[in-house]
């Protein structure tokens, strides 16, 4: 339940703050949003300028980059996932708290990229867990991934605590592990969590 | 583990890792440091046995980023692959771009126009100084300088970036080299950018020196750690900056004179130990040579066309034979090797990669070291992963 | 630099009983190598890193090569007996007729060694081997233990062609997870089927695309 802005206004100028336990929350969660330092290909190093002078991700309260996933809240894919890293990727996600966001950075992490042929290369790692923003590109530029974090920001802000779309922290039935695809003989087993993923429907 | 489960065909008849023996007492432990570690520039796995802080014995794991190049780049045709050739060793793509075009013309027999030559050098010594200063910012933020070394190298990064992203479209996927040329022509501006960039790059090395060659921590971590001899560097194939920090005078610019490289007078800086502290040292030096070269080539850059007019772009089909180009890219020698049987497709496609070649001593250096050196020998060999597994 | 002719006589003084075959190179770049046989590489090699004149202390670059079985249609002219009505009657007459013959000259996998001398700074000299055949003859003698370079990419030629190397002291998969079965560098490779879903697909993907939504339609027509 919103509170009328201009009821708002008026209250802080009585030196009165109102708000929602939804709003604060929201925004606590979305103020802070601490990535993991994890690094694939070429995009992690276009992550980094990001975080460096010029782009400045500080701004976003994200520029604090934790070694370790149980104090990360974000993963950024940056890069080509191959099906030798893929398993690692997954467990890493898994290993992070609740709530969890997770950015696929490029091309390559959406959809193989330009290495989509290969017989390495997993095509896209929304096949095994949940991707939260996509950002395109090859690499994106800095730019990009600064829009994508307003973008993870502005979808944090808009999630309702209780209800039907909730965060899965909040849901008690949600799905907290992934499963870990292992490495078969000719390719990874499953070739993708068909509770995460959906071929989806190709229109022409 | 006992050092009876070293394989036993590992001791003789080959110029092996020494053999570090435990000192008894406790156990070995035995860590997986990689793929997922802060410190291994990506996706890189070491096996290590430990005994204590000693490095006992390590593995280099690879294949987390391999993403299957040299089986693309036969599928596609000749030029399809200049693109891929950017995303090898994703800091540099330029001098990749430049080491494919001249495997295909010594493949063709093309010849490549002044101007071309002149802005590939231009283009080429700018890679590998912001190459040089990121690696060494890379290389102390393992140190423990968290972020403020690597973030000068980044701002002159970020002022060479723009450069390549003016002339070619990109920050960092160039794309630019052509078979017989460039892509597009440098316009005055362009060259007068470079010339205003290149004059504060000397003014950016004598401040990071000032701040890092002296430092005492530098030198107490870089010293004497990690020591690469000579004999062992050749006969591993090692190359690029760590081979001239050990001491052997080989450079593939003074080697082979491949482009205009006979033209320009440049010093080949050498190491005396061995150590990370040369090989960190040969990197400044490198830059200091690279901002030499650079303000000649900006001085005698010819007028003309930056592509040959009889080079063939639509339907190249190479004659059957085969080629092996090489440069003195920023890593070491980047080769690649092309066999066409004269179809549009290269029938095998192979890049040598100086990174992958480079971690085969990783093991000799590290062993008998405590595990914090580890970080530091290896951020000292400046690796890009795409390139070791590519 | 010597050519390629003097170096093959070198080695033929230095190394006696050795067989080498000069490979020609067509192409303008004129790098020409030399075949060896596996049995007398090791020496070969040893001769060419420690002999005061070649001094090849460097190898740069070990690749393989894929050479599948390869089918050479070729026309020859074949006389026989036909029988043919003439005025008549029936009369054996001899025919010249063109037939076209097919015959398989079997594949073979290759290594190609390009030596530099650090020493001398001469190079590239180019060595060639080849196995027997591609499935079950596929040993080659490594050259790690004279060029410690070799290492890493004796394992990866292992990974990814199948070559093994006889002598290499850890001849693992490089690239490839340890459980993999197959060698992706073969041109017979045959990827794992996870095309079903291409949105935009076209030439090569086209078809695979396609041929993944026959199986998928024959596989629930089966069901």
């Amino acid at each position: 339940m919103a509170v009328d802005e201009n009821l708002k206004i008026e209250l802080g100028k009585q030196g009165v703050f109102v708000t929602t336990v939804e709003e604060l929350y929201n925004w606590g969660r979305r103020s802070s949003i601490w990535p993991m330092q994890f690094g694939l290909a070429c995009c992690a190093i276009e992550m980094i300028a990001t975080t460096m002078a010029r782009y400045d991700l500080a701004r976003f309260g994200a520029e604090v980059f934790r070694p370790s996933p149980r104090q990360a809240d974000m993963m950024i894919i940056s890069g080509t996932v191959t099906k030798k890293m893929a398993p690692q990727v997954v467990r890493l996600y898994n290993q992070m708290a609740e709530p969890k966001y997770v950015i696929a950075m490029g091309a390559c992490a959406i959809s193989g990229g330009p290495f989509k042929q290969g017989y390495n290369v997993l095509k896209g790692i929304d096949r095994y867990i949940p991707v939260d923003v996509h950002i395109p590109g090859c690499p994106p530029r800095p730019e990009a991934l600064l829009q994508a974090f307003m973008t993870l920001q502005k979808k944090i802000d808009a999630q309702p605590l209780t209800g039907e779309g909730r965060p899965r922290h909040l849901d008690a039935e949600a799905q907290g592990e992934f499963p870990v695809p292992v490495e078969g003989e000719h390719d990874l087993e499953p070739a993708s969590n068909k509770g995460v993923w959906t071929v989806p429907v190709v229109i022409r | 583990m006992t050092p009876s489960t070293i394989d036993p065909e590992r001791l003789e008849g080959w110029n092996r890792p020494p053999i570090i023996e435990p000192d008894g007492e406790g156990d070995l432990l035995e860590v997986a440091m990689g793929p997922h570690h802060p410190s291994t520039h990506g996706v890189f796995r070491m096996d290590l046995a430990l005994d204590g802080e000693r490095v006992i014995r390590l593995k280099p794991v690879f294949g987390y980023l391999h993403r299957n190049h040299e089986k693309i780049a036969e599928t596609v045709s000749y030029l399809a692959t200049m693109p891929y050739t950017d995303r090898l060793d994703y800091i540099c793509s330029l001098t990749n771009n430049w080491a494919y075009a001249l495997a295909v013309e010594k493949l063709v027999g093309q010849e490549v126009p002044e101007r071309a030559e002149y802005l590939r050098v231009i283009l080429g010594e700018l890679t590998r100084a912001q190459n040089h200063a990121s690696s060494i910012g890379f290389l102390l933020q393992e140190m423990g300088a968290s972020g403020t070394p690597l973030m000068y190298a980044f701002r002159e990064r970020e002022k060479i970036l723009d450069l390549f992203e003016s002339l070619t479209g990109s920050r960092m996927m160039c794309n630019y080299m052509r078979f017989g040329g460039c892509r597009v022509d440098a316009s005055p501006v362009w060259l007068d950018a470079v010339r205003k960039v290149v004059a504060g790059l000397p003014a950016f090395v004598d401040e990071f020196e000032r701040f890092l060659s002296g430092s005492e921590i530098v030198m107490a971590r870089c010293q004497g750690v990690g020591i690469l001899k000579p004999e062992l560097a050749i006969n591993a194939g090692v190359t690029g900056p760590m081979l001239r920090a050990s001491g052997v005078n080989y450079d593939i610019r003074k080697v082979d004179h491949y482009g205009i490289y006979d033209r320009f007078k440049f010093r080949v800086p050498l190491g005396d130990h061995g150590d990370i502290y040369d090989r960190y040292m040969v990197r400044i030096l490198e830059i200091r040579e690279s901002i030499g070269i650079l303000e000649q080539a900006l001085k005698g850059i010819p007028g003309g066309p930056v592509m040959d007019p009889k080079a063939k772009i639509r339907n190249f089909r190479p004659k059957p034979g085969e080629a092996y180009g090489r440069i003195e890219a920023p890593k070491g020698e980047l080769g690649f090797y092309l066999i066409s049987d004269g179809g549009p497709n290269p029938y095998r496609y192979r890049v040598r990669p100086p990174s992958l070649i480079n971690l085969t001593v990783l093991e000799d250096m590290c062993l008998g070291s405590n595990v914090a050196d580890v970080v530091l020998i290896f951020g000292s060999v400046d690796i890009v992963l795409g390139e070791v597994d590519r | 630099m010597k050519t390629v002719e003097e170096i093959k006589t070198a080695i033929e003084a230095a190394v006696p009983g050795v067989g080498l075959t000069i490979i020609p190179n067509p192409g303008p770049s004129g790098q020409h190598s030399l075949l060896l046989a596996p049995e007398h590489a090791a020496s070969v090699a040893k001769f060419l890193r420690d002999d005061a004149e070649f001094t090849l202390d460097f190898l740069s670059n070990v690749s393989g090569v894929d050479w599948p079985d390869k089918e050479i249609a070729e026309k020859v002219k074949v006389t026989r007996q036909v029988t043919k009505t003439v005025d008549g009657e029936e009369q054996s007459v001899e025919e010249t007729v063109e037939e076209v013959r097919k015959h398989v000259q079997p594949g073979f996998l290759e290594v190609v060694y390009h030596l530099y001398s650090v020493a001398k700074k001469h190079g590239p000299v180019t060595l060639r081997m080849r196995t027997i055949n591609r499935s079950d003859q596929v040993e080659l003698p490594s050259l790690t233990p004279i060029w410690r370079s070799a290492e890493f990419q004796e394992r990866e030629i292992f990974d990814l062609y199948g070559v093994v190397f006889v002598g290499h002291p850890d001849l693992r998969r490089l690239l490839m997870w340890d459980g993999f079965k197959d060698h992706p560098m073969r041109r017979d490779y045959v990827e794992p089927d996870d095309y079903e879903y291409e949105p935009t697909p076209h030439d090569s993907v086209l078809l695979k695309a396609k041929a993944h939504q026959a199986a998928v339609a024959g596989r629930e027509s089966a069901q």
